[in-house]
């Protein structure tokens, strides 16, 4: 379950920044990002940073996570559709897992997201916390 | 004319009581809580630390600084004595994560609770010396204190951050003053996990030393006065010494009160001035003079005087408050969790 720091570096773009793909005829985003539209074959695209707020929209609960995440667990992992539109997955966290919601409010923050060992690299990227202000 | 044309701040969610520390370890949380003048501090949770710490503060300070575009910001300095690595920089990860790269400068700053006023120092040198658009300073902390020690009741967590430039200020930089000496009151060998201190000693001889030094040289250089100020933020190492030496330079309670977090953030090191100040700024008016003082052990303090512009009024409310992240939906923790949470509880690999 190690992200390698190699592949983790390729995703920086996503994973630190929620850079996607919109293409100009269809007006659709897709993230993470693609080189071709799939509905039209479309590739004349412009690189937009998603919003960084949304809601829940399904969600499950781990209870016994892979060793990674074992520290974090019960935890939720949520599919978020965010204000543009977009639909994203990420781990909800600053949350008892009882309190996470069907259309409950979500803002994307940057969290450490794992770690290779104590030696290792560690991998940040975004999670959903809980809308409050 | 340098200054701030943005200026943000993060914290975490979690807290912790000083009657949940002390009742672990035997101690009597009526006599702490009056001598720190502290009645809880910030706990990170396992999934935050100094750059994800960093990265929301920076987000915070773009959003006030709406000119700003990424690309034009030259520096990136972030000042911690809790860097997540010991060999890699932090920056590099806060510079990518808000698209700064890859045409900047970039250094962590290390001084124990000084080191986020040194990168503010710096940032601020570099844009006035017009060698770049805007420089950011971010001083952030997710400080360590041993099990039973007296630190471990106050050692917090936050994160300021500061656009530094010269047009579009929203606090002009008028003066800055640092004073130094080498005083031990408080370190961290290479390899140990907790920092060791002097006791008393880290008061008299250390913090007041200083902060007075560099408070008074500042103020005597600017041929001003404590009453010329609407308010004045120090380093809070607990509750106590910020009010102590503030009373000592001349200062009101009503001077530090906007920017005096420690009696229920803790100390978050680095991060503690400067958080004081983003907290100050929240209020300020156009006008109002801000005096500032950090304080590192080791030992120095960097002195400001920030002069608030009128732009304070529209930039203001386009990013959370630093008392709003302090106060509200807040979740308490127990010693347990807060012990699972700093990694206190030593685990098989």
């Amino acid at each position: 379950m190690t992200m390698f720091s190699s592949r983790n570096w390729r995703e920086y773009q996503h994973r630190y920044r929620l850079e996607a793909s919109k293409f100009k005829k269809s007006g659709k985003t897709y993230f993470p990002k693609r080189t071709v539209d799939p509905e039209t074959g479309d590739t004349e695209q412009e690189i937009v940073k998603l919003p960084d707020e949304g809601k829940i929209v399904t969600y499950t609960v781990i209870r016994v996570a892979p060793s990674k995440f074992a520290d974090m667990a019960p935890y939720a992992l949520a599919i978020a559709e965010l204000t543009d539109g977009t639909r994203l997955m990420a781990q909800v966290t600053d949350c008892d897992v009882e309190q996470v919601k069907i259309g409950m409010d979500v803002r994307v923050e940057f969290r450490r997201i794992q770690d290779e060992g104590h030696h290792g690299v560690l991998s940040y990227g975004y999670k959903f916390v809980p809308k409050w202000f | 004319m340098a200054g701030i044309v943005g200026y943000g701040a993060h914290l975490p969610r979690h807290r912790i009581k000083v009657e949940e520390i002390a009742k672990v370890w035997g101690a009597d949380a009526p006599s702490y809580k009056k001598g720190l003048m502290l009645r809880e501090k910030s706990v990170p949770p396992p999934d935050m630390d100094t750059i994800t710490l960093s990265v929301e503060a920076s987000k915070r300070a773009l959003a006030r600084a709406e000119m700003v575009d990424p690309a034009d910001i030259g520096a990136i300095y972030i000042g911690s004595e809790s860097h997540p690595y010991a060999v890699k920089p932090s920056g590099t990860v806060v510079a990518e994560a808000i698209g700064a790269t890859p045409h900047i400068h970039c250094a962590d700053f290390e001084f124990a609770c000084k080191a986020g006023s040194e990168a503010m120092y710096v940032a601020l040198s570099h844009v006035e010396a017009k060698q770049m658009k805007y420089a950011l300073a971010i001083a952030a902390d997710t400080s360590q204190g041993a099990p039973s020690d007296a630190l471990e009741f106050s050692a917090a967590a936050g994160a300021g951050a500061f656009i530094m430039g010269t047009d579009n200020l929203i606090a002009e930089c008028l003066d800055t003053h640092s004073y130094m000496t080498d005083t031990p009151d408080f370190w961290r060998r290479e390899h140990q996990f907790y920092p060791q201190h002097g006791g008393r000693f880290t008061g008299e001889e250390a913090y007041f030393a200083h902060t007075l030094g560099a408070s008074k040289a500042l103020l005597g250089k600017a041929g001003m006065k404590a009453k010329d100020f609407a308010y004045a933020t120090f380093h809070q190492p607990n509750g106590k010494f910020p009010q102590k030496v503030a009373f000592m330079l001349g200062f009101t309670q009503e001077q530090i009160d906007p920017g005096w977090l420690a009696p229920t953030l803790g100390n978050t090191y680095s991060g503690a001035s400067p958080i004081g100040l983003t907290a100050t700024l929240d209020v300020a008016k156009p006008g109002d003079l801000i005096f500032m003082c950090s304080y590192g052990s080791g030992a120095g303090s960097d002195a400001f005087i920030w002069k608030v512009t009128d732009r304070i009024n529209e930039v203001r409310d386009k990013a959370v408050h630093t008392r709003k992240l302090l106060s509200e939906n807040v979740i308490y923790v127990d010693y347990g969790t807060y012990a699972k949470y700093r990694r206190k509880i030593r685990k098989n690999d």
